[in-house]
């Protein structure tokens, strides 16, 4: 989309990988979306990319989405093979060999009622019930984003606003300040 | 307004700034976003056209021929095998000189089935007549779909146009697209007028016979038409960075290709990650550069020539082999340096067929096989110390 194009770009690495696991149906590749839309809403020198597991879609069977973020245009649009945040919003999903897919300083969050070891869990479902939600997808954005620095949890909000059906954005809203509350906590 | 769209989202926002007056489209995998989201926008009434419903791709080019020499815009979409099913109708729509757009969601062809992106449906019709564009990202998605009616429309050229989106990794990747506004598209792009129509005033025979003694000169002209897309590309990028300020560099893009030693040509969203590989090859002293092919047809012959001209080595990487002979676009680029008396090594590397992921590594290796030397024709994944990777 540049012009002719006769410098270099910069090779600062700012870039940022999350791979999101779920079941068709969870959300996982919203939450993906919504990921890539909050990180680039009120910037524009911040790209992203966010993309399903291509091929047939099915209710219930293991799906993954990918969000890649940086401040130069995003080119690889190939699976991540490495990523900063592995993000799993059902623990029957979760299996060690996905550590392999994870940088060195990597973190993996784990929607869970159980502790998992070397990974990070939560009671996602916990939060998403208070407010009346079928599945975990903004609850696990909350905590990523109250984990990590890479978004502002008001652009995380945002997006919600931009991008869900009008009906439920505030219960999403408010289930991701909760859980952005409760990394802080 | 910036928006986080889908390519095939950022294609229909583009359409619907272009207000195509009917739109006939069967869906198909990975095509099937743009035609929904285009029925949602007309059902909202914020694209007022006339959705027609076919049976089949035949009918959903046939009925844009139908619009289009009744004077109407249209538009159509489809992939694969769907565009191979209207294959017929494509050569209809150039030789009757309808300037429909159509977008083609590159996929693979069968057998075996496969729904996963590669060029070889689009590239097998490169003799059809129509003018074919590829793009790389959501943005040259949408802000294609606005001119490809302009350069389609005009006098000189008044040819169809496909532009092609690699499936999936194109058609189904969000990214943040600016969509220009309204009023400066209604600017941009003016309502179709044509004398190429019926008309109860000035009832004229149309889509007629034309015999050994007449055809050729209807050929010549159709060949001329396409030739005067050249032009018209460059007048409307101009006009279009003027009102829209985003910049395309015609034909081709050229990355660092100055002094380049090795140039890799290639076309459609592989193309980012072929300079990402080049700026990581420079930091080790190896002068890489990258072609991208916007159009294949008119076929940019003088800009490859050119950007090839001073190279060590080239490789033309495409998600097609012509079975027999090699990829298409390595025998078009052959042909161009041929013509324009350029004597430059040559390769040609197919991958990505049926979706297969073309990663860093892969792209690194062809500069690395250019320098060194290898066979004619590669395909990655297959051979050597890749084999079965």
């Amino acid at each position: 989309m540049a012009s002719t194009i006769n410098t270099t770009v910069s090779t600062d690495n700012a870039l940022k990988e999350i791979i999101w696991l779920g079941r068709g149906g969870q959300g996982a590749f919203t939450a993906a979306k919504l990921l890539g839309a909050a990180y680039t809403i009120d910037s524009d020198d911040k790209y992203a990319l966010a993309f399903p597991s291509f091929g047939p879609e099915r209710r219930g069977a293991p799906v993954r989405a990918f969000t890649k973020l940086d401040t130069r245009p995003v080119v690889d649009r190939s699976q991540t093979e490495k990523a900063d945040y592995i993000v799993i919003l059902d623990d029957t999903l979760y299996s060690p060999q996905l550590l392999e897919l994870l940088k060195a300083d990597g973190m993996v969050i784990v929607n869970s009622k159980n502790e998992i070891s070397g990974v990070c869990t939560f009671d996602a479902e916990k939060i998403a019930s208070e407010f009346r939600l079928p599945t975990v997808n903004t609850v696990m954005l909350g905590l990523l984003t109250g984990i990590s620095d890479i978004v502002d949890t008001e652009n995380a909000a945002e997006a919600i606003r931009n991008y869900m059906p009008q009906k439920i954005q505030e219960r999403n809203i408010n289930a991701l300040l909760r859980s952005v509350q409760e990394v802080i906590k | 307004m910036k928006k986080f769209l889908s390519g095939n989202e950022a294609f229909a926002e583009g359409i619907r700034l272009a207000r195509p007056q009917v739109i006939s489209a069967y869906p198909i995998t990975p095509q099937t976003i743009v035609v929904e989201r285009l029925s949602e926008m007309v059902e909202d009434g914020s694209l007022e056209a006339e959705y027609v419903h076919v049976e089949s791709e035949h009918s959903a080019l046939s009925c844009a021929i139908g619009a289009s020499a009744a004077g109407a815009r249209a538009f159509t979409a489809t992939s694969s095998q769907g565009l191979l099913y209207m294959a017929e109708c494509l050569y209809y729509a150039a030789g009757g000189r309808f300037p429909i757009v159509m977008m083609n969601a590159d996929r693979s062809t069968a057998l075996p089935w496969n729904i996963y992106g590669d060029q070889r449906d689009s590239l097998s019709q490169l003799d059809s007549g129509w003018i074919q564009a590829y793009a790389e990202n959501a943005q040259e998605a949408l802000d294609l779909a606005l001119m490809s009616y302009r350069i389609a429309e005009n006098k000189a050229v008044s040819t169809p146009f496909m532009a092609n989106l690699d499936g999936f990794v194109l058609t189904h990747t969000y990214e943040t697209v600016d969509i220009p506004d309204r009023e400066k598209a209604d600017r941009f792009l003016p309502p179709y007028e044509t004398d190429n129509r019926i008309d109860f005033d000035a009832p004229k025979n149309m889509a007629f016979s034309a015999g050994p003694d007449t055809n050729y000169i209807f050929k010549y002209k159709e060949h001329k038409g396409v030739l005067a897309a050249r032009e018209v590309i460059a007048e409307t990028e101009k006009a279009f960075a003027e009102i829209f300020g985003r910049k395309y560099t015609g034909l081709t893009e050229n990355y660092l290709t100055d002094d380049a030693e090795y140039i890799i040509v290639t076309l459609g969203s592989i193309a980012g990650l072929c300079r990402e590989t080049a700026d990581k090859l420079r930091k080790n002293g190896i002068k890489a550069g990258v072609v991208r092919i916007r159009y294949m047809r008119p076929f940019p012959g003088e800009e490859i020539s050119d950007a090839l001209r001073n190279a060590k080595a080239y490789a033309v990487l495409e998600k097609d082999i012509s079975f027999g002979n090699e990829g298409t676009v390595f025998t078009n680029v052959n042909s161009a340096l041929k013509k324009a008396d350029v004597s430059v090594r040559g390769y040609n590397f197919i991958g990505g067929l049926g979706g297969r992921n073309i990663s860093a590594g892969d792209i690194e290796k062809i500069y690395t096989d250019i320098a060194n030397g290898t066979e004619s024709v590669n395909f990655i994944g297959i051979g050597g110390g890749a084999n079965g990777k």
